[in-house]
């Protein structure tokens, strides 16, 4: 929606408001579906990863898992980074829905018509934009759940360390996910895909 | 000290043995040149005024944490200088009750206790339901099996991960401070749990803990940790120390401060007690 009216308004200059779609739907394919969801979920679940992992390190269930001989990367870790490595593709094709949709009414809103956003959007609508987002989801996924995980893990062994890994957790997310995007933008501008 | 050749006539043959061993957290050392051994059937006691580093000493006994410099031998085998799958197989003879109980709070009790069995034990899953059944039963807390952690008082939390320290029968007990924020009542319980388990299994029983009465009542040996000059200073059995030790400190904890009270009465009266 923000795209569409930022777009909108820059693209009226020129007459061309129906290429609105063409924007939001790339944009929001590539680039803010996947990073709208990302910043969400580092938010919600990066920090909730960080805050349970944390109080079973005060609590001594760390210890406990690691004397039982099981390893607590394997048993705790690992699990929850499967889970946002499942989960977050599905949210991000949920955002990227969303996104069209939001733009839609926007556009609406600036006189162009749901049949004409509809068809630009399918033109604009191509395979490979899907796959970039999911691509960054996949990547981003496993980014929120390392930061939180470690940020669990790392805590020291009172109830102030679990809301300090909780906020650890969430700033190391956004810091890494902000230079993982610029990253991967650049290598798939390179590879023009 | 010969951390590669444990089986060398230095290495000791106590069920549990420390030797030279310093603690330390980066440079800040906790405590240096520990050496004591544990006998087999023993109730041992790690004791210390707060912030002297026994429950640093008990995350070093379980191989949470490295030594800084010296080693613990088991049974005359050295737990750090062992490989992964031997650490796991030492690890295996072990229960240990932690401070807070370590109970997983995601599981039920009866899951707790179970899960030492299902990793490590050959049962099917009927003969685990008896066994966790009688493990609770034996800590008073039968019938407690669906119940989670969050939903049982701090004793009862308490024996929950004394029935999950028992699962398997181990060698060796662990606890970090059993009694700590438990009523007198429930605390001589425990007392008596440790002491009937101990009696009946001839389990080998360290326990980290500052209540008076739990030591004179159960422990046969001890070593007291000095804060101020970070080092053990005494050790023995608690009540040779109490009236015996020439550490004035060791006397004086075990009497809660009250020995050169009672040393000068006692002079003065010599049929006081």
């Amino acid at each position: 929606m923000i795209l569409a009216y930022l777009g909108a308004v820059q693209l009226q200059q020129f007459g061309a408001e129906v290429y609105v779609a063409n924007l939001v739907t790339i944009g929001v394919l590539r680039e803010m579906g996947v990073l709208m969801t990302a910043v969400v979920m580092a938010g919600r679940t990066g920090a909730a990863y960080a805050a349970q992992l944390g109080t079973m390190q005060t609590n001594e269930e760390i210890d406990a898992i690691t004397t039982l001989g099981i390893s607590p990367i394997e048993f705790l870790v690992v699990p929850r980074i499967l889970a946002l490595v499942v989960a977050m593709p599905l949210l991000t094709l949920y955002a990227d829905l969303l996104g069209i949709v939001g733009g839609g009414i926007v556009a609406g809103g600036m006189g162009i018509s749901p049949l004409q956003y509809l068809s630009q959007t399918e033109h604009a609508l191509a395979i490979h934009h899907l796959a970039v987002g999911l691509i960054k989801s996949v990547i981003f996924a496993v980014l929120i759940a390392v930061a939180g995980c470690r940020a669990g893990i790392n805590a020291g062994r009172s109830s102030a360390a679990v809301g300090q890994a909780a906020t650890e957790a969430v700033v190391t997310a956004v810091v890494y996910l902000i230079v993982a995007d610029a990253g991967l933008n650049i290598l798939f501008q390179a590879i023009k895909f | 000290m010969p951390c590669t050749t444990p089986e060398s006539a230095a290495a000791p043959q106590a069920h549990i043995s420390v030797r030279d061993l310093t603690m330390a957290y980066g440079d800040f050392v906790i405590q240096r040149d520990l050496t004591f051994d544990i006998a087999r059937g023993d109730i041992f006691v790690i004791m210390g005024g707060s912030g002297c580093g026994k429950s640093t000493l008990l995350r070093h006994m379980l191989g949470l944490l490295k030594p800084a410099a010296g080693d613990i031998y088991y049974s005359g085998h050295s737990f750090s200088g062992a490989s992964a799958e031997q650490q796991e197989t030492m690890r295996r003879r072990w229960g240990i009750s932690y401070q807070t109980g370590g109970m997983f709070s995601a599981m039920t009790l009866a899951e707790n206790v179970a899960l030492p069995l299902q990793l490590y034990a050959n049962y099917n899953s009927a003969e685990i339901a008896d066994i966790v059944a009688y493990k609770l039963a034996l800590v008073g807390l039968g019938g407690y099996q669906e119940y989670y952690p969050s939903e049982i008082s701090g004793g009862m939390l308490k024996r929950a991960a004394l029935a999950r320290a028992i699962a398997l029968d181990p060698e060796i007990l662990f606890f970090d401070e059993p009694s700590a924020g438990l009523d007198p009542i429930s605390s001589r319980l425990l007392d008596d749990l440790i002491l009937e388990l101990q009696q009946s299994t001839g389990a080998t029983v360290v326990m980290v803990t500052h209540e008076l009465a739990s030591i004179f009542a159960i422990s046969t040996n001890a070593v007291y940790l000095d804060a101020g000059s970070r080092t053990m200073i005494d050790y023995g059995n608690p009540v040779d120390l109490r009236d015996h030790s020439e550490q004035a400190i060791v006397r004086q904890f075990l009497t809660r401060g009250e020995s050169t009270k009672t040393e000068s009465e006692q002079a003065k009266r010599p049929g006081h007690e």
